[in-house]
């Protein structure tokens, strides 16, 4: 183990290192640009030994990331924003093919107005492409769920593509002191790729075919069941995890300060530690306000969330997007669970940050006083209007 | 480099086969000569399109070798991808081959395309073209040629079919300096099979463009897909040719084309051309071949 004073996006490429991929396709696109150009060094250096393709496109990025894990190669490739939305058709390719392929998705707003700046509404718009969506909170995890997502995606049970999502800018080009795993443990954590999905010349398939009506739904059944099914994968690959290398994130979500809270923020990403800030001085003050981080969007932890918000009295959901014409995606998500479960307590949605406009610390200790008030459902923060259906 | 597959040698077993294809299709004559040339240890990929659409509906999978089906726009970059996957899990001798259809290659697959002649991948695409979007009905394609009545060219009193001629793709391909390109015809199945040999051969990316005739989508019988083909050849509006090492050479030069409005009447889809029209197409024909007997190498008369 070493330690290193890294960026999200250079702590994403060691973790990339540590995890040997067979085929990287690469792509600039700000702000995920300097991942590619890490690990093209690596590859340069001789540190990671993969073959790397210079696609001309991200669509192209992923389709040939989905041929070169049909023949059963460990694969990358990263992108953002307009580059996640011109390789979209390749999305529910990969994971209706279930070729278990792992991809940063640096988080950027969507063109129009054009805006370089982090949000979530590009990775929040693809929520249903049946990809596995992690969102990580600083570099460290950004090195850690690199390789987690590996060992996640490529699970026989699960054979389902991941998308590790950090926050434009604020994570990806922000430094921290990060620890280096050694290949050694790296190795020792995740084994070499293993699939029976796959072409080979001894056992000859045809892959990716058509399925009409009479078989269809069966097929996504099952490729719902197993991303379901990763729920205890990814559980059981944190403590695997926690065991090799002593960090622990708690798998779907991480709570904190949770016990007793009556007032519970629910966020996602690099957001979080400036949150935790502010419960940290509510709790000095006697108040009883919690937090859940929210690390994986799908599979959706609904078993956490009633476990944490039980006993709650009002929560809400921070996010830095906005589906026009409703109310935040993952508003809309925590209110199925809580209407599903019988759970009696206010949701307030708080939607913040779009186009990297700053979140302050001011901006969420009026959050929790909103929570505890009481007042309009869904709050577009900074603006001072409120906009409810 | 000696080539040994001749229409007398080549195998009788199959590779693509059981496929619901047309009765007469070109396209699927095309796809089951290349792999019969190429053999198992092809590893091919095709694009949403005819055959894959004949041929890929679970459980009724028609391909005895590896085979996928790639989005419409990543033929060539899932090929890409296979090539270097196969080579990082330590598969040798195999061929990574595109069999894409004219509108998969030539409009929304070009890029792609173009991004992997650029890299120099070591695969072969194979461009059947049939001069239309046949899978879809018969509409418009950059390939699709000048005067041709499609469902998106209807031809009326105001205008006559398509307005545009035919995108050079061949051309296009070889511009990027690939290590050979070669264009050929279902109607010259010895040529095409021995530029499918040749090009099997070469290391980097090569690229054979067969024209592959739909009875359907150009209004002909069903009996006459070969025969229609050699009809374009001998009358000028097709061209058996090879690109290497910065050379274009005409395989085959005739002294006379055969009638082209022989040609164009015999069709379903130019049925309705006048004579002002099949001037027009005369003159674009004798342009090209001016172009080609000027720049080319021509002295080659090996068929």
């Amino acid at each position: 183990m070493t330690k290193a004073f890294l960026s999200g996006n250079d702590a994403f490429a060691e973790g990339v290192r540590l995890a040997r991929p067979q085929v990287i396709s690469i792509y600039p696109i700000t702000p995920q640009t300097t991942v590619v150009e890490r690990i093209s060094e690596m590859v340069e250096d001789s540190s990671l030994k993969s073959e790397l393709i210079h696609v001309e496109s991200e669509h192209s990025a992923l389709s040939c990331a989905i041929g070169a894990s049909a023949m059963g190669a460990r694969t990358f490739t990263a992108t953002s924003s307009q580059g996640l939305l011109y390789m979209a058709e390749c999305l529910p390719y990969a994971s209706g093919g279930r070729f278990p392929i792992v991809m940063m998705n640096a988080n950027r707003s969507t063109a129009l107005p054009w805006n370089i700046y982090g949000d979530q509404r590009d990775s929040l718009s693809q929520l249903d492409c049946g990809w596995i969506q992690v969102y990580v909170e600083d570099a460290q995890e950004s090195l850690d769920m690199a390789l987690q997502s590996y060992h996640i995606a490529e699970n026989p049970l699960v054979s389902t593509p991941v998308m590790v999502n950090l926050d434009g800018f604020v994570l990806t080009h922000t430094y921290e002191t990060v620890e280096i795993p050694s290949q050694t443990d790296a190795d020792r954590f995740l084994p070499p790729f293993q699939t029976e999905n796959k072409m080979s010349l001894d056992n000859p398939k045809n892959l990716a075919f058509s399925v009409g009506p009479d078989n269809n739904m069966e097929f996504k059944y099952l490729q719902h069941k197993a991303i379901l099914g990763s729920k205890r994968i990814i559980e059981e690959t944190d403590a695997k995890f926690a065991e090799i290398f002593g960090r622990s994130y708690g798998g779907l979500t991480q709570g904190y300060r949770l016990d007793d809270a009556d007032y519970i923020l629910i966020t996602l990403g690099s957001i979080t530690g400036l949150c935790r800030e502010v419960v940290d001085e509510l709790r000095e003050r006697g108040e009883k306000v919690g937090l859940l981080k929210l690390r994986f969007l799908r599979p959706f932890p609904s078993d956490d969330l009633v476990a944490a918000l039980g006993s709650a009295k009002a929560v809400g959901v921070l996010e830095k997007d906005i589906s026009f014409g409703y109310e935040g995606t993952v508003y809309t998500n925590v209110n199925s669970v809580i209407a599903k479960n019988g759970l009696r307590l206010e949701t307030y949605n708080f939607i913040a940050g779009l186009g990297g406009r700053d979140i302050s610390r001011e901006n969420i200790t009026a959050i929790f006083r909103h929570l505890q008030t009481g007042g309009q459902h869904v709050n577009f923060i900074g603006l001072g209007v409120t906009i409810d259906d | 480099m000696t080539n040994q597959i001749t229409a007398k040698t080549i195998t009788d077993s199959e590779i693509f086969y059981g496929h619901k294809a047309c009765a007469g299709c070109g396209g699927s004559l095309a796809v089951r000569i290349a792999l019969k040339v190429l053999g198992e240890r092809a590893i091919s990929v095709l694009p949403a399109g005819c055959m894959s659409a004949v041929g890929f509906n679970y459980p009724h999978l028609c391909f005895s070798n590896n085979s996928i089906i790639s989005t419409f726009a990543g033929t060539a970059s899932m090929l890409t991808g296979v090539e270097a996957g196969a080579r990082a899990v330590g598969i040798k001798n195999f061929k990574a081959v595109g069999l894409a259809g004219d509108g998969g290659t030539a409009d929304i697959g070009i890029q792609a395309l173009s991004g992997a002649i650029d890299r120099n991948d070591d695969i072969l695409y194979i461009c059947y073209d049939n001069e239309a979007y046949m899978n879809t009905g018969i509409q418009k394609s950059g390939l699709t040629p000048f005067g041709a009545k499609t469902t998106t060219t209807p031809s009326g009193e105001n205008i006559h079919g398509n307005l545009r001629p035919k995108k050079n793709l061949f051309e296009i391909v070889a511009a990027h300096n690939i290590s050979y390109a070669a264009t050929a015809s279902i109607g010259n199945l010895p040529d095409f099979i021995n530029k499918i040999e040749k090009a099997s051969k070469i290391k980097g990316t090569t690229y054979i463009h067969v024209v592959a005739p739909c009875p359907i989508g150009w209004g002909i019988p069903v009996n006459e897909t070969i025969e229609i083909a050699r009809k374009m050849i001998d009358c000028g509006l097709w061209y058996l040719a090879e690109y290497e090492n910065g050379q274009f050479t005409l395989n085959k030069n005739p002294r006379d084309f055969s009638s082209i409005k022989d040609y164009l009447l015999s069709q379903g889809r130019f049925k309705h051309l006048d004579d002002a029209d099949i001037e027009i197409l005369a003159a674009q024909r004798d342009a090209k071949w001016a172009a080609i007997q000027k720049n080319w190498n021509t002295t080659k008369e090996e068929l």
